[in-house]
């Protein structure tokens, strides 16, 4: 490689760093926060015994998990335009992230909360607890902490998919990447960077995750 | 620590009349008639599958019977009214029983569970406060310092901040008896409480049940301890097949069981090689 191969590089260092703070990020922790919210009530649909509830959850969960992201993206972005329904890059990309979320956490949840002994919910009623408050004091953090695991992969899945917005015109890391690329007509050189800081994010993610899942496990025998 | 509310010592405390409970077509209660009056202690005796935990179920609302009711006397001080729940005409639903009723009866019986059940995510002391506080509201000061000396008695003052798997089973067990304590009922149900026990561990957790009964709780307990259900019980039921087979005095009973199915029951459990 050049001298002005790595003076580019370095030059559009910090753009991607500024995308990532900027768009990666913020986009993957309020597309996750909103998808996980939609997530527990779908899970609670699908353990709904009423059968209207759970199978309106069972069709999202099978729609959203059966088609692509970015086809979902697309649909958000360049479809509903054309319903009269227009959304800003931004809003769009969150709406079609947390949908997508919703799908994939709704199933982790779901197991994990089946997966929670049931002399637990019969310990809960037998102290005097409803069944909304046997579910959030007692069966919810055991679920909690079984799906913790599960639910950072599927954060940093998102972390990386977050890349797709790029696609609609969000600034973030991968975007400013294509940017100058075009512009300089190094791919190759900036789009290996543009990988390497998607993975040293994700690496920091995973020792996060290990972090996590010890401090959940306190309570648990080893 | 003994039992809190007051009742009329002239009449049974609990009454079940023709209890009923099927699972789709498998009729596990016939018909369940027993009756526990104020401070004794039923022990049912069975075996595997005759419907035990299932009238200990019953009993603490855990379970919907299809038929027969559940009584429980009012306390004679006014703290309690008293539960009087008719399964036939709720027909086997959840929906048909008063929401009141169920409430009222889940209030007056605490059960110890054969697995312990302790809330893993809680400390000791939060497992057993978690009732009396969340569920019941009382004072937190008054509910801490009833919960601590319910610990202490049962020499487990020390572990109030230990989560559940740092404790033996003998210990948890402790907790599982001091968390039904703490809630105050008027009835304790122990179903199978020592068998999920390694055999050094039994003697605590038995002796600690004969001192509540020797205070005067009232207790239904399924065992298959039969020289503790002998010494504890004031009564001994047998249950096979979903009914009530016979029922007496623990120490004629045992001695000079009446039926041939009793016998043999208790003969396996005697000798069973
Ligand atoms: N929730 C349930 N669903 C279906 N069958 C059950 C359920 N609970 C208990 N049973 C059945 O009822 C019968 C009696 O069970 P149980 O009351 O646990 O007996 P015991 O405690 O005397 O061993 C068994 O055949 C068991 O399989
Ligand atoms: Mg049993």
């Amino acid at each position: 490689m050049t001298d002005s191969t790595w003076q580019l590089l370095l030059d559009s260092l910090w753009p991607m760093i500024h995308g990532a703070i900027t768009g990666t990020i913020p986009l993957a922790l309020s597309s996750f926060a909103i998808g996980l919210a939609l997530a527990l009530v779908l899970a609670l649909m699908r353990l709904s015994r009423r059968r209207w509830l759970s199978s309106i959850a069972r069709v999202y969960i099978s729609l959203v998990r059966g088609t692509p992201l970015l086809v979902q993206l697309f649909v958000i972005f360049y479809g509903l335009p054309s319903l009269g329904v227009v959304i800003d890059p931004w809003p769009s990309a969150i709406i079609a992230f947390s949908i997508n979320v919703g799908g994939y956490a709704a199933e982790v949840i779901r197991a994990a909360i089946l997966s929670v002994p049931k002399g637990q919910w019969e310990a809960a009623y037998m102290v005097g607890m409803s069944h909304r408050r046997a579910l959030t004091r007692i069966i919810l953090p055991q679920a909690a902490r079984v799906s913790v695991p599960p639910l950072s992969n599927t954060f940093i899945s998102l972390v990386k998919d977050t890349s797709l917005a790029s696609l609609i015109l969000v600034t973030e890391l991968f975007r400013e990447a294509q940017q100058v690329a075009a512009f300089s007509g190094q791919f190759m050189a900036l789009y290996l960077e543009a990988a390497l800081l998607y993975w040293i994010i994700c690496l920091v993610l995973s020792s996060g995750q290990s972090v996590l899942e010890k401090r959940l496990e306190r309570y648990v025998a080893h | 620590m003994s039992p809190t509310d007051s009742q009329p010592t002239d009449q049974n405390l609990l009454t079940v009349r023709g209890l009923q409970k099927s699972f789709g077509t498998n009729q596990v209660l016939r018909s369940i008639d027993l009756t526990v009056s104020r401070g004794q202690v039923l022990a049912l005796i069975g075996p595997s599958g005759s419907g035990k935990t299932t009238v200990l179920r019953c009993l603490n609302g855990l379970e919907i019977a299809d038929g027969g009711s559940i009584e429980i006397v009012g306390a004679a001080d006014g703290g309690h009214a008293p539960v009087v729940i008719d399964f036939a005409a709720a027909h086997g639903s959840r929906a048909g029983v008063p929401k009141k009723a169920l409430g009222a009866l889940r209030d007056r019986s605490a059960m110890v569970f054969q697995h312990y059940n302790l809330f893993p995510h809680k400390t000791v002391l939060e497992n057993v406060m978690e009732g009396p506080l969340i569920v019941q509201r009382r004072p937190r000061a008054e509910v801490e310092a009833e919960a601590l000396a319910l610990l202490d008695r049962v020499g487990l003052r020390d572990k109030r901040d230990s989560y559940p798997f740092e404790l033996s089973g003998g210990q948890q067990q402790r907790v599982g008896i001091v968390r039904a304590l703490a809630l105050r009922p008027t009835l304790l149900l122990f179903d199978e409480p020592t068998s999920a026990l390694d055999p050094e561990l039994v003697g605590d957790v038995l002796r600690l049940i004969k001192e509540l009964a020797a205070e005067g709780w009232t207790m239904v307990i399924v065992t298959h301890e039969l020289e503790f259900a002998r010494e504890v019980a004031s009564e001994i039921a047998f249950v096979d097949g979903g009914t009530i087979v016979e029922h007496g005095d623990p120490k004629q009973m045992l001695r000079d069981p009446q039926h041939e199915r009793t016998r043999q029951f208790l003969h396996r459990l005697l000798f069973p090689f």
